[in-house]
C-alpha cells in the first residue's frame, strides 16, 4: 500500500496567505503603468502562484520524481509551442493584416 | 476472499497525464491571447478597462481559498477524520458556487452593456472584438471547469460518505483535488491577462 504523506494544516494555511499576499501584489502592481513590464511583472508573479499550488497544494514535491519531470516537460513543450509561433508571429511586417 | 487490485501510482499518474492535456488545451487558448495582444495592444488595454478589478480579485480570492479547502480535505481524510473533511469538500463546492454567481453577474453586465461576441457596439473595432471573444472563450472554458470540478467534488463526498473511499484509500479524493487545482491555476494566470491589462 501507499505509504502516505499528509500535508500538515500549517503549512498549508501558509501557502494559502502567501497565494493571498501575492495577489495583493498583483494587483496593486497593475496600478502603476510600467509599460510592458507590467505583462512581465504580472506573468511572474502568477508564475510563482503556479508553482506554490503545483508543489504544495498539488504535493508534487513530495511525489515521484518522474512526475515532476513529465511535468516540466509539459512547459517545455508549450513553450516551443508559443516561442516558435513568435518567431513568425513577432517578424512580420505590419501589414493591414 | 479477493482483494480488488489497486494501483494507487498508475491512478495518480493517469490524472497527471489528463492534466498535462488540459494545460496544452488552455495552452492553446493563451498562445491565441498572446498573438492577439501583440497584435492590438491598445485594444487589449481599453477591452481590460471595461472589466471590474474588484469582481476579478474577488473570484482570485474565492479559488484561492477554494483550493486550500480541498488540500485540507485530503489532509482531514488522511488522518481519518471524515467529518472535517467532508465540512471542508461542502466548503469547497459552496466557494466553487460563489465563483460562478460572481461569473453570471459580470456576463450578464457585459452582455446588457452590449459587448458580447459579435455585437453590433463591438463589431466596430476588430481589436475590441478578439479580446471579447477570447474573454468570453477563456472564461467560458474555465467556468465549465469550474462546474465539472465541483460535481467531481460532490462525487468523492458521496464516496466518502459510502465508506468507499477512506484514511487508508483516499486516491479518488486527491486526483479530484488534482483536478480543482487545475481550474485554480488556469484562473491564475486568466485573471491578470484579462482583468489587468489596462
Amino acid at each position: 500500500m501507499t505509504h502516505k504523506h499528509i500535508m500538515p494544516f500549517g503549512l498549508l494555511a501558509k501557502i494559502w496567505l502567501v497565494l493571498l499576499a501575492l495577489t495583493g501584489v498583483t494587483v496593486g502592481v497593475a496600478s502603476f503603468d510600467f509599460g510592458y513590464l507590467n505583462v512581465l511583472v504580472a506573468m511572474s508573479v502568477a508564475s510563482a502562484k503556479a508553482l506554490l499550488v503545483v508543489l504544495f497544494f498539488m504535493h508534487l514535491k513530495y511525489e515521484n520524481r518522474v512526475l515532476g519531470a513529465f511535468l516540466i516537460l509539459v512547459f517545455v513543450i508549450l513553450a516551443i509551442f508559443i516561442g516558435f509561433t513568435f518567431f513568425d508571429v513577432a517578424w512580420r511586417p505590419e501589414a493591414g493584416a | 476472499m479477493h482483494e480488488p487490485h489497486k494501483d494507487y501510482l498508475g491512478d495518480k499518474f493517469g490524472m497527471w497525464l489528463f492534466l498535462f492535456t488540459e494545460i496544452l488545451l488552455f495552452g492553446g487558448l493563451f498562445l491565441l491571447y498572446a498573438i492577439y495582444l501583440h497584435r492590438y495592444p491598445a485594444e487589449f488595454h481599453q477591452g481590460g478597462l471595461e472589466l471590474s478589478r474588484l469582481f476579478g480579485a474577488a473570484n482570485t480570492v474565492v479559488l484561492i481559498t477554494s483550493s486550500f479547502t480541498v488540500a485540507l480535505a485530503i489532509s482531514a481524510l488522511q488522518q481519518g477524520r471524515r467529518g472535517l473533511c467532508q465540512g471542508l469538500l461542502a466548503a469547497t463546492i459552496v466557494l466553487a458556487g460563489v465563483f460562478m454567481v460572481n461569473k453570471y453577474f459580470e456576463w450578464s453586465a457585459k452582455i446588457a452593456h452590449g459587448i458580447y461576441p459579435g455585437s453590433p457596439e463591438l463589431a466596430q473595432s476588430g481589436g475590441t472584438n478578439i479580446y471579447f471573444g477570447l474573454y468570453y472563450l477563456m472564461t467560458g472554458a474555465h467556468g465549465l471547469h469550474v462546474v465539472i470540478g465541483a460535481a467531481v467534488l460532490a462525487f468523492c463526498m458521496l464516496r466518502i460518505g459510502q465508506g468507499r473511499v477512506t484514511a487508508e484509500d483516499f486516491g479518488l479524493l486527491e486526483n479530484g483535488g488534482l483536478y480543482w487545482h487545475l481550474v485554480d491555476l488556469v484562473w491564475i494566470f486568466l485573471f491578470p491577462l484579462f482583468y489587468l491589462i489596462s
